[in-house]
């Protein structure tokens, strides 16, 4: 009576769907690429508003003349910092003392798992200043953060110069109704990490910091300044932050307004914002813009101090100045007008930002992609996993079809049910991949003083070396195994691996996927097409080449490739090897300073479904 | 008995009005920083009528937020009603009766009904009677047929107008002005039913009340286009001036506000023309000096003279009331099934069907184990 119980129609249904599966799983995939690659024109994107009532209009009047003064402090603090070495922390105490403000230091240190190559440091120690300008009429409920961070490569000196411009001239206003607090790190991330979890008394990532001795209220929004020239051609907006979270959209709406307002030129992803939205050159720039976004996003990096400010849920944007070769250049003062204003209007917020949207893409800094209308895209891609893991049950489950889509010679004996039998079989190599995981997580750095006992290599070298050489023993493994496991495992075996392979892919691509889209559209648009074909069956050296190419690792080495070629500034081999390397390094590194969770998603989570496939193809 | 007459018609041309105080009910509904201007809005309202003789002891202001003395206003202990900081409505002597959180649509009809607890102080009370002219003010944001109280709950058309005719009822008002400055102002006055409401709105139903004079230095738009034009108007009102409501029906025209104003005179028992403007914004008490003495009637002739005039008042004050409580239906209810039901007789059968589709598709030899 009922369609999935009578057997006759299930057979027709089953004929069907199999019958029908290999165009739609090809169709699903392709509109899943045209959907992505169609979010950059206009339908599909809107024109950015300002969604908060309380910070309607740019109708503030800006007063900042300080711009002389901001260059004097700037190169004070040049010259100190140069004769220490370090942060020059009571000559900014002293200055900051005598601006107005109240004034506390921070001292913190980290030791970092292995030596950062980057930025030459293993052994971290450093101090943080900061300045509180208390709301003259409120309580101190509320703060509103500005923030330079100063590392050895970024001197930052004209952002520490206009800080302090900006904290005088904020220090004589009366209308502030949140404490504004400004803030001057050291070693740039780590110490803005420090502070924030002394400020919010947690300890997620093992810092070691000396507890504050000033709070003001709960920080309602950040906005953290990079420069370093006396004058800047435009100014670089940077958004994603750690682990792909976003700020509200409703502060990089105040950034544009008050760009516009002061005829600044701002760009996004370093690139100028397209004018023409009608012909087809303005989409296809911010479809360029579009795709360094989702690989910015996908990274999981914290792209300035604002990535760590979001997972403590305050708005945070990073701002640079860039000086390139133009002609047209705004001095200290627009910068810091600019600024002025998005602090006034800042400062009549009531609320947290709410109102706007937390999950969003950016084609352009006028233009955005609401969630709603780019999650369709890995829908698409999730469903391909969808329909081949369908097809694969039906085919366990039918008594009496031949594998082929044609239908059999006639109903053959029926089969066992695959998990009786394969259950031993699907055990064992779900353990083993996952353990291979386990050994890339960990490995790595805890086996790094091994490694540079016997071999001449550095410490950070030898944890990318391990990495990648525990990634490749994984690819030797199901010639392995298959010792181990008894060999009795029916043919179809592989089918229940395949079946389990796909759900689990297909759960993981869909958890990351919602909470950082490009993280699992990239994964999905790479890894989805290779496990869909994967089977012992058919061309082995085709399908083995095409899931080594969609791995992890050979993902990672793509997405580099591609950024650098959408940055203008294409690789060449060579260069992008040792890039990635040091990706790999960073990656590892990041996940232990900061808690970013890239490295362990692809470690513990599809390292060993990739394994899987792996296995599946190479099933004997 | 010529000069008595004359006395008469002299104390009837004196006593035109029908009103011997005036009472003011101003409100503002909304708080936060950028509704800075229904604060100005309602403050520049107060400003007038107390200039126009209204003491502060027969005004009721209500005001959601406290824009003066708010962290965010850059010139403290001020509101200011035009840019470049021209008006100062907040001025030396403000009293505000119910401020903050006391502003509530309970409290505001309490205030308009009178049901008040023993322990209110009285200047937060509406002590009318029935000879007294009242005006309403209100301003904040609204919609149709709603107007919202301080970001959490609304007042609508219908408990408004409720709540007049219980004031009507309760005599506690001769003649009733009613403003309101809101987005879709006019559908607050469209279902007032009680007599001698004069109501004016600054939008139409589907329109929006727009803001006015913005102000870069306080960072916040300052007044909304309708009021601030009623003020304009106002300021050149004084004590002795003969304009009247027609006057202010002419006020913002809609190449001005952008929102076409509306006023609602059918409940009214004069002519708007008549009607001055100092009756309800003003405080304006009418003395004659004469002199000449004027001997009075005795007190029999007097008797009948105040006999007729009652059956004149009978007769001059038609009283009509809404049905609003059709008791009559309610005693005489009966039951009538104004929807359709299924008979019940439908439910045993799709359940017979039921069964029988279940008994034919798993074999009819189980039936016989049922019947």
């Amino acid at each position: 009576m009922g369609l999935l119980s009578d057997p006759v129609r299930r057979r027709a249904l089953a004929r069907l769907v199999l019958r029908l599966n290999a165009p739609l799983c090809v169709l699903s995939y392709v509109a899943g690429i045209a959907w992505f690659l169609a979010l950059a024109f206009p339908p599909l994107t809107q024109r950015t508003y300002m969604s908060e009532n309380a910070m309607g209009s740019t109708m503030v009047e800006e007063q900042f003349v300080g711009g002389d003064r901001a260059r004097s402090f700037a190169r004070d603090f040049a010259a100190y910092r140069r004769k220490s070495g370090a942060l020059p922390v009571a000559w900014l105490e002293r200055t900051m003392r005598s601006v107005g403000l109240e004034v506390y230091t921070q001292s913190f240190s980290r030791k970092l798992p292995f030596p950062d190559e980057t930025h030459e440091r293993y052994m971290v120690s450093g101090t943080n200043v900061y300045g509180i300008l208390r709301a003259p009429r409120a309580a101190s409920t509320e703060s509103l953060v500005f923030t330079v961070p100063c590392g050895s490569d970024s001197t930052n000196s004209q952002a520490v110069g206009l800080l302090l411009a900006l904290a005088a001239h904020f220090r004589g206003q009366i209308y502030w109704a949140k404490d504004i607090i400004f803030l001057v790190t050291e070693h740039d991330l780590l110490g803005t990490e420090a502070w924030l979890e002394a400020y919010h008394d947690v300890n997620v990532t093992g810092m070691q910091s000396s507890p504050l001795q000033g709070w003001a209220g709960a920080i309602q929004a950040a906005v953290a300044l990079e420069l370093s020239s006396d004058v800047v051609t435009s100014l670089d907006v940077a958004v994603e932050g750690l682990n792909g979270q976003l700020p509200n959209l409703d502060l990089l709406n105040l950034f544009q307004t008050f760009c516009q307002k002061g005829g600044l030129l701002c760009t996004l992803q370093g690139k100028l914002q397209p004018q023409d939205w009608t012909s087809l050159d303005g989409p296809l720039q911010g479809l360029q813009t579009l795709l360094l976004m989702v690989l910015q996003q996908a990274s999981g990096r914290p792209h300035g101090p604002h990535g760590l400010f979001l997972r403590y849920r305050v708005e945070a944007l990073t701002l640079r100045g860039i000086n390139s070769f133009r002609q047209y250049k705004y001095d200290l003062v627009a910068v810091g007008k600019a600024l002025e204003g998005m602090f006034r209007k800042l400062n009549h917020l009531l609320e947290r930002l709410h109102q706007s949207f937390f999950l969003y893409l950016l084609p352009a800094l006028s233009r955005f992609v609401s969630i709603g209308l780019y999650m369709p895209a890995a829908g698409f891609l999730l469903l391909v996993l969808g329909l081949k893991a369908l097809e694969l049950w039906m085919q366990l489950h039918e008594a009496g079809v031949g594998l082929e889509a044609g239908g059999g010679p006639g109903p053959s004996a029926p089969l066992p049910p695959a998990q009786g039998v394969g259950l031993a079989s699907l055990v064992a190599p779900l353990l083993v991949s996952q353990a291979m995981g386990l050994a890339l997580y960990i490995l790595p750095v805890l086996g790094q003083h091994v490694a540079t006992q016997h071999f001449p290599v550095g410490e950070a070298e030898a944890v990318v070396l391990t990495l990648l050489a525990i990634y490749v023993a994984g690819l030797a493994l199901p010639h392995n195994t298959h010792r181990v496991v008894s060999t009795q495992a029916p043919d179809r075996g592989w089918m229940a691996l395949k079946l389990v392979a796909l759900i689990y892919l297909a759960l993981q691509l869909g958890c990351i996927a919602l909470t950082n889209f490009s993280l699992g559209f990239l994964l999905a648009a790479t890894m989805v097409p290779a496990a869909a074909l994967t089977e012992p069956h058919g061309p082995r050296p085709l399908y083995a080449a095409l899931l080594v190419l969609t791995g992890p690792a050979a993902t990672l080495l793509g997405s580099l490739f591609l950024w650098r070629e959408l940055q203008e500034a294409p690789l060449s081999i060579a260069e992008g090897w040792q890039l990635f390397l040091a990706a790999l390094a960073q990656g590892v590194l990041e996940h232990y300073t900061y808690g970013a969770l890239l490295f362990p998603l692809l470690a513990l989570g599809l390292y060993p479904c990739w394994l899987l496939f792996w296995n599946v193809l190479f099933w004997k | 008995p010529l000069l008595c007459r004359n006395f008469l018609d002299q104390a009837e041309q004196f006593f035109r009005s029908g009103h011997t105080n005036n009472w003011a009910v101003l409100v503002c509904t909304s708080r936060f920083w950028f509704n800075y201007r229904h604060v100005a809005n309602t403050l520049s309202v107060y400003r007038s009528v107390k200039r126009l003789g209204i003491p502060d002891s027969h005004i009721v202001l209500m005001l959601a937020d406290d824009m003066a003395c708010n962290p965010r206003n850059p010139k403290p202990a001020t509101v200011f009603s035009h840019k470049n900081m021209e008006l100062n409505v907040y001025g030396d002597d403000v009293e505000v009766d119910y401020r903050s959180y006391e502003v509530t649509v309970e409290n505001f009809l309490r205030v308009l009904t009178g049901r008040i607890p023993p322990s209110t102080p009285r200047s937060k009370r509406l002590l009318s009677d029935d000879r007294s002219n009242i005006l309403i003010y209100m301003t904040g944001h609204g919609g149709n047929g709603f107007l919202k109280f301080q970001d959490s709950e609304e007042i609508t058309n219908i408990e408004l107008a409720d709540a007049f005719e219980q004031m009507w009822q309760k005599r506690r008002y001769n003649e009733l002005l009613f403003i309101i400055d809101t987005c879709q102002g006019a559908s607050m006055y469209e279902r007032f039913y009680s007599p001698n409401i004069m109501a004016l709105a600054s939008s139409q139903v589907g329109e929006d009340s727009l803001s006015h004079q913005p102000d870069p230095a306080i960072g916040v738009h300052l007044m909304d286009r309708y009021t601030f034009y009623v003020l304009e108007f106002l300021e050149e009102i004084n004590p002795a001036s003969q304009t009247n409501m027609n006057d202010l029906f002419q006020v913002c025209p809609k190449s001005l506000c952008v929102s076409t104003p509306g006023h609602r005179t059918d409940l009214f028992q004069r002519d708007p023309k008549n009607v001055l403007i100092t009756d309800f914004f003003g405080s304006v008490r009418k003395v004659e000096i004469t002199t000449e003495t004027i001997s009075l009637q005795q007190y029999s002739e007097m008797e009948s003279s105040y006999k007729e005039d009652q059956m004149d008042e009978e007769l001059m004050e038609p009283l009509k009331y809404a049905e609003q409580l059709p008791v009559a239906q309610i005693i005489h209810q009966k039951p009538k099934l104004k929807d359709w039901h299924p008979p019940g007789g439908f439910i045993l059968g799709l359940w017979a069907l039921i069964i029988m589709v279940f008994f034919k598709t798993y074999g009819i030899k189980h039936m016989k184990f049922i019947f």
